[in-house]
């Protein structure tokens, strides 16, 4: 049997309040293609970011070529030649092709000059011998994101590593681009280099990769050879025991129908979405990222226009061409970014919390400060905040109590719909269960959630039912009694298309 | 107490009277009730295009093309003026305010509509109005002779000791005053500026606060026209040329963040009367004209400075731990 390339063994590392990664263990073997699976949140991006030297771990060792190293920097892992291609590709637009091969170590004159003789020949060499027409000369930001793969991939191969680390490199690409990368893999195998491929989707893995390590909360739960394991058991690893968390979730007395989509769509973003929401109830709206989970939420609180398709709520068609419009029809949209969708620091808590309902607290355009104050004084103090006074500068309090805030924002508003898209993620645990008690609270009142979240055991603690979109359309609605993870799972990698 | 003197506009009141304080130990004339008077007579369109400048910067834009705009309603209203003097120089006042709001308009739909970056758009503009000029005067100057005296006394006229002149500002200034700190629309401003996203999330339109902006910036522009032209009873293709710069100057002196959403009427105000306070006095004390302009050079770049260590200290963004899933 081959020794493994790389070893990584008995790795952790936390961060204050969550452990990222807990005696993990990894091997990559040259020639081999390694898929490394699990759920958002599993700890991929961890282990990538300790082994391109950007974390150190806290305990644990790294191997490479029977040596133990250790990756200090990113520039300590280039030097042991690992390099990553990202999801986004981390290269420079303004920069010609060549400039991104070999930003870095460029080749170099007698005088210690950039030779950009040989640094375009040797660009437009290496660019050849991948089978990618690409001229060497163009600006990176002329090309599309597939070939914009291919420069990274370009670089990787520019600086000899033996250790190419792909995170998610289809996730933006077109069926014709993921053929022709996939050639490109099998190219760097047959060139010995050892490859960790991470993916959710579960046709790449077993296209290309020869084997597999599968990563639950932090912890290596299985591996093996992919030709000699079926896909539901990689599933049920991937899925494990994670949704036996306890959830505040308390069943609500579901009402009628307050929220109905029908066939919305949009040209390039999602088509032909449908669904019903009914007073008092948590709807979950899962998917993998990317696949159009965002943009309907969008589009039904008026910021994208979509192309077809009817909105109603409480039975008044509505058809929202701004957040304005939307908010007056009863749909608020607590987005996933509250630091740069959610507050507005420098303006003080009550102005913060009055924001969106300034229409309502003011009299023709002129300000009610009495009446602001009194919005945000009530649901500020049903959210228990934490303030000196409302007149500071919500910039100074804390995360939590800025999130306290936002939501104070959108209750004030006195919606119908609820719409929280990723709403715990990159909080620690004691906020995630805050915010968790907060929406069953909220459902308890009559309101009515939709919860777009891409971690499994929140949809499956929290929803009544969960929506799976994938691809920009709904791949499967289920009602969560009884309901296994492991169809929301395949639901949404399309592995398994809806017959429930 | 401490709170109160740490605030900017306190702050650079208290620079100014220093100023005053010191130059009148050097010329006593200086701090008379009436010479101070004259200085706000002075600095007064000045501050009032800081404060149409003030929108303009707190969403994250600016307005370059302000001076050019004044000098182009000037010319209109004065060549009007010349031409048919039974035009009520009320009706000539409003028709500036129009005409500038118009111009500031094609500014803000530029930015708003065509996403066009404010400084190219108002660059642009800035030639655009000037030699606009030109145009409608055939380059020639319309001068006191023939202008009406009600056009040439409306600014002189005497009201409770100061000329109309400075009621205009003051009136304009009050305006401003309720606009940012009792209309929805001021709240608008800030937040567009502080936070766009979020803003827009709660349901405010950026693009056109920023138009509002633009256009609210051009209004008082077109009323500084008629006020300049009737004031210094000359309007030609060269009035006010560069005062946009100025005018920008006393924004960022008054403490107005160039990066948007910070800023006050007060702070503006303030550092407009600063700049006329500095251009009064050092002729008084017999420095040269060049001095002065090292000397408003020189307080712009410690504005800056203290702005930046102001906004430094502003509260704290909320960590991203995401990094850890």
């Amino acid at each position: 049997m081959t020794q493994p390339l790389l070893t990584l063994s008995g790795i952790s590392k936390s961060f204050p309040g969550v452990r990222a990664l807990h005696d993990v263990s990894l091997e990559l073997y040259p020639g081999q293609v390694t898929a490394l699976i699990g759920e958002n949140g599993a700890g991929k991006s961890t282990l990538v970011k300790i082994l391109t030297g950007i974390y150190q771990p806290d305990e644990g060792s790294i191997t490479v070529k029977g040596e133990a190293v250790s990756l200090p920097t990113a520039h300590a892992a280039f030097g042991r030649g690992i390099t990553a291609i990202h999801q986004e590709t981390v290269l420079f637009d303004e920069l010609t092709v060549a400039e991104n091969v070999f930003l870095g170590h460029a080749p170099r004159t007698r005088f210690g000059l950039i030779d950009w003789g040989r640094m375009r020949a040797e660009a437009a060499s290496l660019l050849q011998s991948m089978g990618a027409g690409i001229d060497p000369d163009v600006k990176l930001k002329e090309l599309g994101i597939a070939k914009k793969h291919l420069v990274g991939l370009a670089r990787a191969l520019s600086i000899d590593a033996d250790i190419v680390i792909m995170d998610e490199p289809t996730a933006a690409l077109s069926q014709k681009e993921i053929e022709d990368l996939y050639v490109l893999v099998e190219l760097l195998k047959q060139d010995g280099k050892a490859i960790l491929f991470i993916s959710h989707k579960f046709d790449e893995i077993y296209r290309i990769a020869d084997r597999f390590t599968v990563f639950r909360d932090g912890e290596m739960v299985g591996k093996g050879m992919i030709a000699e394991t079926a896909q539901d058991a990689i599933v049920r690893m991937m899925v494990g025991r994670s949704v036996d968390h306890i959830y505040p979730k308390t069943q609500a007395q579901i009402g009628e129908t307050v929220l109905t989509v029908e066939g919305l769509s949009h040209p390039t973003e999602f088509a032909d979405i449908s669904f019903e929401l009914k007073r008092g109830e948590i709807l979950g709206f899962y998917g993998l990222v990317g696949a159009g989970r965002t943009e309907v939420m969008q589009a039904l609180f008026g910021i994208t226009r979509p192309s077809a398709g009817r909105i109603t709520v409480e039975g008044r068609e509505v058809a929202p061409k701004s957040a304005a419009d939307a908010i007056e029809a009863g749909i608020v949209y607590v987005p996933e970014e509250r630091g740069r969708q959610g507050v507005v620091i420098g303006l003080p808590i009550f102005q913060n919390v009055s924001l969106p309902s300034l229409r309502r607290t003011s009299g023709n355009g002129v300000l009610r400060l009495a009446e602001e104050f009194r919005l945000a004084r009530t649901y500020t103090e049903r959210l228990d905040l934490r303030a000196s006074s409302l007149s500071q500068d919500v910039g100074t309090l804390s995360g939590g109590n800025q999130q306290k805030v936002v939501i104070a924002k959108w209750l004030a508003t006195n919606p119908r719909v609820i719409i929280l898209d990723e709403p715990t993620k990159g909080i620690d645990i004691g906020s995630k269960a805050a915010v968790h008690a907060f929406m069953s609270e909220l459902v308890g009142q009559g309101l009515c959630v939709i919860m777009v979240s891409s971690e499994l055991p929140e949809v499956m603690g929290m929803s009544d039912r969960i929506v799976v979109m994938r691809e920009g359309r709904i791949a499967g609605i289920f009602d969560n009694k009884g309901l296994d993870p492991v169809t929301l799972v395949e639901t949404a990698a399309g592995i398994r298309s809806q017959a429930a | 107490m401490i709170r109160f003197f740490k605030q900017r506009e306190v702050m650079l009141l208290a620079i100014i009277a220093i100023i005053v304080a010191l130059v009148t130990t050097r010329s006593s004339g200086f701090g008379t009730p009436r010479n101070l008077a004259a200085v706000f007579n002075d600095t007064a369109v000045l501050a009032m295009l800081a404060c149409g400048q003030l929108l303009v910067i707190l969403t994250r834009s600016i307005d370059l093309s302000v001076a050019a705009n004044l000098a182009l309603t000037g010319m209109i209203a004065a060549m009007i003026n010349a031409a048919m003097p039974g035009v009520p120089v009320e009706v000539l006042i409003v028709g500036c305010v129009v005409v500038g709001g118009l111009l500031g308009a094609f500014n803000g739909v530029l930015v708003w509509k065509l996403n066009i970056p404010p400084i190219v758009v108002t660059l642009g503009t800035l030639t655009i109005y000037r030699g606009a000029v030109f145009l409608v005067s055939g380059g020639t100057w319309v001068n006191a002779v023939d202008m009406s005296d009600r056009f040439k006394e409306l600014t002189r006229l005497v009201f409770l000791g100061l000329p109309m002149l400075s009621w205009f500002a003051i009136v304009v200034i009050a305006l401003f005053v309720l606009l940012m700190a009792r209309t929805s629309l001021g709240r608008s401003f800030y937040a567009a500026g502080i936070n766009p996203t979020a803003a827009t999330y709660a349901g405010i339109d950026v693009g056109k606060t920023k138009f509002i902006a633009f256009t609210i910036s051009g209004m008082v522009a077109g009323l500084a026209g008629y006020l300049w032209v009737s004031r210094y009873v000359i309007a030609s293709v060269d009035v006010a040329r560069g005062l946009e710069l100025q005018v920008v100057a006393a924004c960022v002196i008054g403490g107005v963040s160039i990066a948007g959403g910070i800023g006050t009427v007060g702070g503006a105000v303030l550092g407009a009367l600063f700049l006329g306070v500095i251009n009064n006095a050092l002729p008084v004390i017999g420095v040269s004209p060049f001095w002065q302009m090292a000397i408003s050079g020189a307080a712009i770049i410690t504005a800056v400075i203290f702005n930046a260590r102001g906004e430094r200290k502003r509260g704290r963004i909320i960590l991203k731990s995401a990094e850890a899933a």
